[in-house]
C-alpha cells in the first residue's frame, strides 16, 4: 500500500477549509475570562480567553472593538460573539471576536453608559436647565403606582407636613415594558392640565432591571420637556438613574422628595409668629431711636440758651480780628525791614561810587605821568649842559684864545718838534684870530730836552 | 390695599412679609413710612395666618387618563 505524504501547508489549509465550512464555527456565542490581554498600538486587541478547563487565543480587530464601551483587563469575564479559524503561519486555531461585553449586568450597564455620555453631550444635564421648586405649592402631582408603598410614604409625609396641599396622584405603569410609555404619558398629562406646582416622578426600591424604565430616553426626554418642576424620587439612596440627572431636583427616596415638595406647617407658623413679633419691635425700635434722638436735640445748649450762643460767637469772632490784625501788622514790619536791608546791599554796588574810584585813580596817573615827565626833561637838560661844558673844555681854539698857537708845515702838518723843521722852512702860526705865515731863523734846542 | 392683599397667594404674602421686615430692619427708614409698612406687614401676617388655619386639609385625588379626577382610594392593593 503506496503511503501519501501531503505538506504542512496542505494539512493546514484542508483543516481550515473543514473549520470555515462549519456553521457553528462561523457564529459562536462563548463566555470566559480575559488573560494576556494587549491593545496594540495599532488598536488591536490580542488576548487568551480561558476557564478552568481550556483556553483559546483571540483577536478582536480595531474595526470591532471601537465599539466596546468598558476597557477590557484581565481576569475580566465576558460574553463573546464571534467566529474561529485557523491562523495558517502558525498552525493554530483562533478566536475572531467581533463583540464583547461584560458578564453579568453588562449589557445594562453598557446602555445606561453610552445613554448617559449621550445626553451629556446634548446638554440635557446641564444646571441652566433646572427650574426651582415652589417653596409654598398649593397642588402636587405624584407621577407613580397608584397602590405601591411609595405612594402611600409619599401622601403620608406630606399631608404631615403640609396638610394643605392638594395631593392628585397621576398612575403609571413603574415597571416592565410599559413602563417608560406609560411614566412618559402620564408626565405629559401632568403638563396638559396645568395646575400643578410640582411634580414628583418616582417608584420604590428595587433591582437595577425593576429601575430600568426611568433610564429610557422616552422618559428622561418627558422629564426633561417638562414646564412643571419635577422631583425624582427612584429606588433607594444608593440607586441612580438618567431621570436623576435630568430632574430639577434629585430626592434620595420617595419620602425624601415629599419632604423637599413641601415645608412643615409648623415651621411656616413659627416663621410667621416670629415676623410679626419682629414688626412691632422694629415699629417700636425706630420710634424709640427717634424719641432719643429728639430728646438729644431739646437738651442740646442750642436749645437752652440761645443769646450766649451767640455772644460766645461774637467773642471768638473778635479775637480771631484782632489775630489777623496782629499777622497783618507783624508780616508789613518783616516786609520792610527786608527791603531796607536790600537796598544797603544795592547802594554799595551803585555806578557812581565806581565811577569815582576810577576818576581818582586817572587823577593820579596824569599826574604821575606830569611829574615823571618834567623830571626826565630836567635831568636830559643838565646832562647836555654837563657835556656841553666838558666839550668846550677840550676844544683846541679855545686854548689858542689864551695865547697858544699851532704851527702847520707846508704839508699842513701840525709841527709837534724842532726835529720835524729845519731853517728857512716856511711855517703857518694858527692864532685864535687869524694865520701868521713865517721863515724859520734859527733853531735852538732847549737844553731840558737834551 | 387690603383687596390687592386678598388676591395674593400664600408664597406671594409670604415673600412680601419677609420683604418688609427686612425694610424696617434698615434704620434710615423715615417714622411715616415704617408706620406704613408696620400697618401693611401685620396685615400679611394675619392674612397668611388666616390662609393656614381656613386651608382645609384637602382630599388626595387619582388623576383618570382623560385628566378628569376623582377621589383617591387610600386602602392600598399591596
Amino acid at each position: 500500500m503506496q503511503k501519501r505524504y501531503v505538506t504542512i501547508t496542505a494539512l493546514t489549509k484542508y483543516l481550515k477549509k473543514k473549520m470555515d465550512i462549519d456553521p457553528h464555527l462561523q457564529e459562536l456565542y462563548i463566555k470566559g475570562e480575559i488573560s494576556n490581554f494587549n491593545l496594540h498600538r495599532n488598536g488591536h486587541m490580542y488576548l487568551t480567553l480561558k476557564d478552568d478547563g481550556a483556553r483559546i487565543p483571540a483577536v478582536m480587530f480595531y474595526g470591532d472593538n471601537r465599539h466596546v464601551k468598558f476597557r477590557p483587563e484581565n481576569g475580566m469575564h465576558v460574553l463573546i460573539k464571534g467566529q474561529v479559524t485557523v491562523y495558517e503561519q502558525y498552525g493554530q486555531y483562533q478566536l475572531y471576536i467581533k463583540d464583547m461585553e461584560p458578564d453579568g449586568i453588562g449589557a445594562l450597564y453598557l446602555a445606561y453608559e453610552q445613554l448617559k455620555s449621550d445626553l451629556q453631550k446634548r446638554g440635557l444635564f446641564d444646571m441652566h436647565h433646572k427650574k426651582s421648586i415652589p417653596q409654598y405649592p398649593t397642588s402636587i402631582g405624584l407621577v407613580t403606582s397608584p397602590t405601591s408603598a411609595a405612594v402611600r410614604d409619599m401622601i403620608t409625609t406630606i399631608k404631615r407636613r403640609y396638610p394643605i396641599v392638594q395631593i392628585t396622584v397621576i398612575p403609571a405603569i413603574v415597571q416592565g415594558n410599559e413602563a417608560k410609555e406609560s411614566i412618559a404619558q402620564a408626565i405629559e398629562l401632568a403638563n396638559r392640565v396645568h395646575t400643578f406646582d410640582t411634580l414628583i416622578v418616582g417608584r420604590g426600591g428595587g433591582s437595577l432591571e425593576d429601575l430600568w424604565a426611568f433610564n429610557e430616553l422616552r422618559v428622561i426626554e418627558a422629564v426633561f420637556a417638562s414646564n412643571i418642576p419635577i422631583i425624582s424620587a427612584i429606588g433607594h439612596e444608593t440607586d441612580t438613574t438618567l431621570t436623576d440627572f435630568v430632574s430639577d431636583l434629585r430626592a434620595p427616596t420617595p419620602t425624601g422628595a415629599a419632604e423637599l415638595a413641601v415645608p412643615s406647617i409648623i415651621d411656616v407658623e413659627e416663621n410667621l409668629l416670629h415676623m410679626s413679633v419682629r414688626l412691632k419691635q422694629l415699629l417700636q425700635l425706630n420710634i424709640a431711636r427717634r424719641k432719643e434722638l429728639l430728646q438729644k436735640i431739646e437738651q442740646s445748649p442750642s436749645f437752652q440758651m440761645p443769646k450766649q450762643i451767640i455772644y460766645e460767637k461774637q467773642q471768638f469772632v473778635d479775637t480771631l480780628d484782632d489775630r489777623l490784625q496782629q499777622q497783618i501788622e507783624e508780616k508789613l514790619y518783616r516786609t520792610q525791614h527786608c527791603v531796607q536791608q536790600i537796598e544797603t546791599k544795592l547802594s554799595f554796588y551803585h555806578p557812581d561810587r565806581k565811577l569815582k574810584q576810577l576818576h581818582e585813580k586817572v587823577q593820579l596817573l596824569s599826574s604821575q605821568l606830569e611829574d615823571k615827565t618834567a623830571q626826565h626833561i630836567r635831568q636830559s637838560t643838565q646832562q647836555f649842559v654837563h657835556i656841553i661844558d666838558k666839550l668846550s673844555l677840550v676844544n683846541p681854539l679855545h686854548i689858542l684864545k689864551r695865547g697858544f698857537a699851532l704851527p702847520y708845515d707846508e704839508e699842513n702838518r701840525v709841527v709837534k718838534s724842532i726835529n720835524h723843521v729845519e731853517t728857512k722852512d716856511s711855517i703857518r702860526l694858527k692864532l685864535h684870530d687869524g694865520d701868521l705865515y713865517c721863515q724859520v731863523q734859527e733853531i735852538r734846542r732847549d737844553p731840558k730836552n737834551e | 390695599m387690603s383687596e390687592q392683599l386678598n388676591e395674593l397667594s400664600f408664597e406671594e404674602a409670604l415673600k412680601k412679609l419677609e420683604e418688609i421686615v427686612t425694610s424696617l430692619e434698615n434704620d434710615d427708614i423715615p417714622l411715616e413710612k415704617s408706620m406704613a409698612l408696620y400697618e401693611e406687614g401685620m396685615k400679611l401676617s394675619k392674612q397668611c395666618n388666616r390662609m393656614l388655619k381656613n386651608a382645609e386639609e384637602k382630599m388626595t385625588e387619582l388623576m383618570q387618563a382623560d385628566g378628569t379626577t376623582e377621589p383617591y382610594d387610600e386602602v392600598l392593593e399591596d
